[in-house]
């Protein structure tokens, strides 16, 4: 669900001044980039296979319809079955409908941003049945009643500190003295606790990185091994996805998988990549007893013939975020979205609206360092651009925006007076500023120079310069 | 209130198509779509899997060990239950086996080392180590391709501290293609088929990698095959 994206400007000025949060942003600045460089260093296909990826997704999106009921049908006939939901709303009742009539108590649950996107676990608390997040990142974040700042490292933006006193705080059972010397020690206790919840779980819920056409299968991609213990020991496994996590074969996966986790982690690949296919076989020894997959649309299909298609591209990597200056300077939880950064500048406000999220596609410099390093070649800054022209047609930005652009409109289309109306300011400007070269202040743009200087002028614009030294030539 | 699934199914369907200005796929277009199903093509494969068996396992080896996998080889599988017990003592552990019940695994003389005590089956949480028969060894990443099935239970890849993996050096392949090529050909895809690459790790505290998250703390491999030209 989301939370607090219309107060993007407060969290942001919030964020910049939270000492815990810039200290772990500036750990994580250098590593994330140089983790990915390094890892695409090592595989020379790497480019070409960005095209590849792009290509298989844009096919796929072309043919959805076709490839989500092919899937559907190969699920069913390992015995899986498979929910369509149109909103967030009907993947909840699903996922209910399906814990009472076991009677689950606990359900166990890996990683899904989908989860955090329609609110899964505040409302299965409310019916009485008890959600553990497993992944250990995860898992801090529940402890501490926080969200994700990040889709791939969701507590990221918390220090050593806060593990050691958020564990001291939950794990009451354990000796107060206990040392934690190193991380691991942390990471050994999490361990602990949760094994007794992955062996007692009714239902694991997971999430799937990739959902195959071919085979019926769902893939999930992790280090920790706690999505497999989740969808593995339970009697009951549920996938939630969205409809986007379509691919159509083995061998296109496996394309996607390549750039994947190298754009993410900076890791040929993870530890665990695990494919699903249905429930426990006749023979098998263990694995879940039913197999059920809750295929959420919650906006996606509205994307498809719109400029915002291409993001239904998105393999949700991270590798935007990890290097957006924007993202590196707030962190995650500005956003108020569980998409944040580059990526979820676009896909909030598909989501959860624009009169929710019309901040957040405001939210860039239009470096295009994200565009430079997605995996499938999004065009971030183009569809951050169209969110902006969106919001001003649909009057969304404040009033004083609108009189601004109203005003340099005005004089846009007017390119003579435009020209001497900025060789006027110009002037001015480089006059008043020549002894101090900049302006700490300027009236009518004191939101603007609060934060930063505004250079001053050399006394002459652009178009005077040009047309001054064509003529000198 | 929930609308029907078939209601949920058609809007959804319908919403894509509209996006895509089109009905459902004609006929000839839908064949064809099945016909790129059934074939499966290869994309791009990763150059360096492209060498002879000799080196393909020199890789497979040194992307294993990157991973942190640790790696022994013996010359026949009769000699794998020495080889179990010498790397258990090393390691201080328990000389207590979950055995997958695979027919390689179940042929081999366990009786003769007394050390060892042994059981085949799946995985309980009291388990300390597990020996799980591998499928294929993929040498682009050094990871390891390990089905379900009734002689390969997954709980072995996860419940125990410890996982030794038994691998004929035959079984490595070089890029995951090759893996699935292998994996269709032995029949129905499984209802699991995990690609583990080293042991279970995290880096969700501080982003610096630490062994021994949910899943095993060891991976150890046995690779099973002539070992002369080392």
């Amino acid at each position: 669900m989301l939370n607090t994206s219309p107060a993007f400007k407060d969290n942001a000025r919030r964020a910049m001044a939270d000492a815990g949060l810039q200290k772990a942003l500036n750990c994580a600045r250098k590593p994330f980039a140089q983790t990915r460089a390094a890892a695409v260093a090592g595989l020379p296909e790497f480019e070409a296979l960005r095209d590849t990826a792009k290509n298989i997704k844009n096919h796929t999106i072309a043919h959805l319809d076709f490839y989500l009921e092919h899937y559907t049908s190969q699920v069913e006939a390992q015995g899986g079955h498979v929910h369509w939901c149109r909103n967030a709303a009907d993947a909840r009742n699903e996922i209910l409908a399906i814990c009472q009539r076991v009677g689950a108590r606990t359900v166990t649950k890996g990683k899904s941003m989908v989860s955090e996107e329609i609110g899964l676990n505040a409302f299965l608390a409310e019916k009485g049945i008890v959600p553990i997040e497993t992944d250990l990142g995860e898992y801090i974040l529940q402890l501490r009643a926080e969200t994700p700042s990040h889709i791939v490292g969701p507590a990221f933006h918390l220090n050593r500190e806060d593990w050691e006193s958020s564990f001291r705080a939950a794990h009451t059972h354990l000796p107060v003295d206990r040392i934690f010397a190193e991380k691991r020690d942390i990471q050994a206790e999490a361990r602990g606790v949760l094994r007794e919840k992955f062996l007692a779980a009714d239902v694991g819920i997971t999430g799937a990185n990739f959902l195959i056409a071919e085979t019926g299968s769902s893939v999930i991609v992790t280090n920790e091994g706690n999505g497999d213990l989740t969808q593995t020991l339970p009697r009951v496994h549920i996938v939630l996805a969205s409809l986007e996590k379509m691919v159509p074969t083995l061998e296109d996966t496996i394309s996607l998988l390549r750039v994947l986790a190298r754009s993410a982690t900076g890791q040929a690949c993870t530890v665990y990549t695990t494919i699903s296919t249905g429930p426990k076989r006749v023979n098998d020894l263990d694995g879940p007893d039913e197999y059920h997959v809750i295929l959420l649309d919650n906006g996606r299909s509205n994307m498809v013939g719109t400029e915002f298609q291409d993001m239904l591209r998105c393999i949700r990597c991270s590798a935007c975020m990890n290097h957006c200056p924007v993202y590196l300077t707030v962190g995650g939880h500005a956003y108020g979205s569980m998409y944040s950064g580059p990526m979820g500048s676009v896909l909030t406000p598909a989501i959860f609206g624009e009169d929710q999220a019309h901040l957040l596609p405001n939210a860039s410099t239009f470096c295009g360092k994200c565009e430079s390093v997605c995996p499938v070649k999004i065009p971030l800054t183009g569809m951050m651009r169209h969110w902006r022209e969106r919001e001003f047609e649909r009057n969304l930005s404040p009033a004083t925006t609108r009189y601004g652009i109203g005003i340099w409109g005005f004089f846009a289309r007017r390119p003579s007076l435009y020209r001497a109306v900025t060789r006027l300011a110009c002037w001015g400007l480089g006059r008043a500023g020549r002894k101090r070269g900049r302006f700490t202040s300027l009236p009518g743009a004191g939101a603007w120079t609060r934060d930063r200087d505004m250079p001053a002028p050399e006394g002459e614009t652009f178009f005077a310069r040009y047309a001054r030294e064509q003529r000198d030539r | 209130m929930i609308k029907g699934i078939t209601d949920q199914r058609a809007a959804i369907l319908g919403a894509i198509r509209r996006g895509l200005k089109r009905d459902a796929l004609p006929a000839d277009q839908a064949m064809m779509l099945r016909t790129r199903l059934a074939a499966h093509p290869r994309q791009i494969v990763p150059a360096v899997v492209a060498r002879d068996r000799a080196a393909l396992l020199d890789l497979f080896i040194a992307n294993a060990t990157r991973e942190f996998t640790t790696i022994d080889r013996v010359d026949h599988l009769a000699a794998l239950p020495e080889a179990i017990t010498l790397y258990l003592r090393g390691q201080n552990l328990p000389l207590a086996l979950v055995i997958a019940p695979d027919p390689s695994l179940q042929a081999i003389d366990w009786a003769a080392s007394p050390l060892l005590t042994t059981r085949f089956g799946r995985a309980e949480a009291s388990d300390m180590v597990s020996v799980q028969a591998g499928f294929a060894g993929i040498a682009e990443t050094g990871t390891l391709m390990l089905p379900s099935g009734a002689g390969t239970p997954t709980t072995l890849n996860l419940l125990p501290d410890t996982e030794i993996v038994v691998l004929d050096t035959a079984n490595v392949v070089g890029p995951y293609e090759d893996g699935f090529d292998r994996l269709r050909a032995a029949g129905d895809l499984p209802r699991n088929v995990m690609l583990v690459t080293g042991p279970s790790r995290s880096a969700d505290i501080e982003r610096t990698l630490e062994l021994g998250a949910h899943g095993p703390r060891r991976l150890h491999l046995i690779l099973v095959g002539p070992t002369e030209s080392k």
